[in-house]
């Protein structure tokens, strides 16, 4: 596993004052792999995830993405900005509020990462975004700003953003839950469709459903700990731990995707 | 009942022209240094380093907590015996009306900065930008959008701050007009057509600032 594991995370610490986050977390995921992190909110899988991109420094364990491995705790530096950086440029991160640029056009906001952070030509960047933005199905919205855009629509713009750095591995934070119903569709349809091509994804979700068809493995954390990891399948239709059940037990847990109608 | 009569001030344009020149060239000089403080200032009121907060928190509050006159006075004839330094009237004045000016844009300049969603930095960090080409080109655009319309306020204060320059003989527009005063001892002719230059020139001002924000506000 550990040959080919994209992500490695070892012994994971966080704390926020006197409030333990995160207590000694394993986590890998393994190159082309679909990971869904579920769990009740509190429960530190924002956090896990954020530690993966560093966005969260963690204070103790580490965390390896590709062949750039990061130790922490006492004694150990932490890294300077500019390593952080170049680290980050690898991962894509997708936020439950979007956090689109909304001084930019759709386009700007894609190209802003590859022009700013890759130092890559306009020409060049510009149709590495509209190709982007094709592909979540909104090349006609190339010039509008996020503000003209539904919910649906900016979140798939931030998922081209991400995308438009070419990273190895892709984090989603609750990307569906600000959405209206009606609009969880055809965002979960771009990611599913990131999973066919054998992107690596980490997702913190409250998609049950969506969590079943689309990752390969799913892990449950309650209080800063993981309770209970498997085979997508197997943990959400015969959970082990008496926490996991009663926490799946306020979804419905099968069924198809919500129809997408929306994504062209 | 008093016999007004402007024409008698019509002798003294030049010197009235004078001032207003110094005036208007004064406000230049302390808004433009007073904006280069403020943003030193706002930078280090949120450095990551406690030492610059402290120096930038200082320097805000010590300016913005005491009266501008005190601190012209105190420029020109204190600091000569604490420090050494001997300034001209015209030095100390501009220096203590910039420094007057810079704690009050700073305060302005970090509150546009921290008003920008933390999402917005994170969205860049994200990306893999580092945090000064995030705040170049994600915060500040934002932000600056949303300080304009404090600034040009704090500016247009600053314009009649100049007034008390003549304190130490700096020749502004007031200062000249005392001199008018004196000599054609007519005081309500000669202050009336100062505070109407003032207006005159401030008036128009306001309107497009108003105007401004009227814009960036539909851009929000």
């Amino acid at each position: 596993m550990s040959e080919t594991s994209k992500i490695e995370i070892r012994a994971l610490r966080k704390r926020f004052g006197s409030n333990e986050v995160l207590k000694n977390i394993n986590l890998d995921v393994a190159k082309g792999g679909v990971v869904a992190l579920i769990g009740p909110s509190g429960s530190g899988k924002s956090t896990l995830l954020r530690c993966i991109n560093l966005l969260v420094v963690p204070d103790g364990g580490s965390v390896r993405v590709g062949d750039t491995r990061f130790a922490f705790g006492d004694g150990t530096k932490l890294p300077d900005t500019k390593t952080l950086a170049k680290f980050r440029a690898t991962t894509g991160m997708v936020f439950q509020h979007f956090n689109l640029f909304p001084h930019m056009t759709t386009l700007q906001n894609v190209m802003e990462g590859p022009v700013t952070v890759r130092r890559m030509a306009k020409a060049d960047a510009e149709r590495l975004a509209r190709a982007q933005l094709a592909k979540v199905g909104l090349a006609e919205k190339a010039d509008q700003y996020p503000l003209t855009l539904s919910g649906g629509q900016k979140q798939r713009v931030a998922i081209a953003r991400a995308l438009a750095m070419e990273p190895d591995v892709m984090l989603f934070d609750e990307a569906t839950s600000a959405l209206d119903p009606e609009l969880v569709g055809e965002v979960l349809n771009v990611i599913q469709q990131l999973a066919s091509e054998g992107m690596t994804m980490v997702i913190v979700t409250h998609e049950i459903a969506f969590a079943r068809e689309v990752a390969d493995r799913l892990v449950f954390m309650r209080d800063g700990i993981v309770v209970e990891e498997g085979p997508a399948r197997q943990v959400i239709d015969n959970p082990q731990e008496a926490a996991t059940r009663a926490f799946l037990s306020h979804f419905h847990r099968t069924g198809a995707l919500p129809p997408a109608n929306t994504v062209s | 009942m008093y016999q007004w009569d402007f024409g008698i001030l019509w002798s003294y344009r030049w010197l009235f022209l004078n001032g207003l020149g110094v005036t208007v060239g004064f406000t230049i000089v302390i808004v433009v240094c007073g904006l280069l403080f403020g943003l030193l200032g706002a930078f280090g009121s949120l450095s990551r380093f406690k030492a610059l907060r402290l120096l930038a928190l200082t320097f805000i509050e010590a300016f913005r907590c005491t009266p501008i006159l005190v601190q012209l006075i105190w420029f020109y004839y204190a600091l000569p015996i604490l420090a050494g330094v001997e300034m001209t009237p015209i030095t100390a004045s501009a220096l203590a009306l910039a420094l007057y000016g810079g704690s009050f844009y700073s305060e302005i300049i970090r509150g546009g900065i921290v008003s920008i969603d933390k999402g917005q930095s994170e969205a860049g960090a994200a990306l893999g930008m580092t945090p000064s080409q995030s705040m170049r080109r994600i915060v500040l655009p934002q932000a600056i959008k949303r300080m304009i319309p404090a600034l040009m306020n704090q500016s247009i204060i600053q314009f009649k701050n100049t007034s008390l320059v003549s304190v130490l003989a700096v020749p502004d527009l007031v200062y000249q007009s005392q001199v008018a005063a004196h000599d054609s001892y007519r005081p309500l002719e000669t202050y009336t057509a100062v505070a109407v230059a003032y207006a005159a020139i401030l008036i128009p001002l306001t309107i497009l600032v108003r105007r401004g924000e009227k814009r960036l506000a539909v851009g929000e």
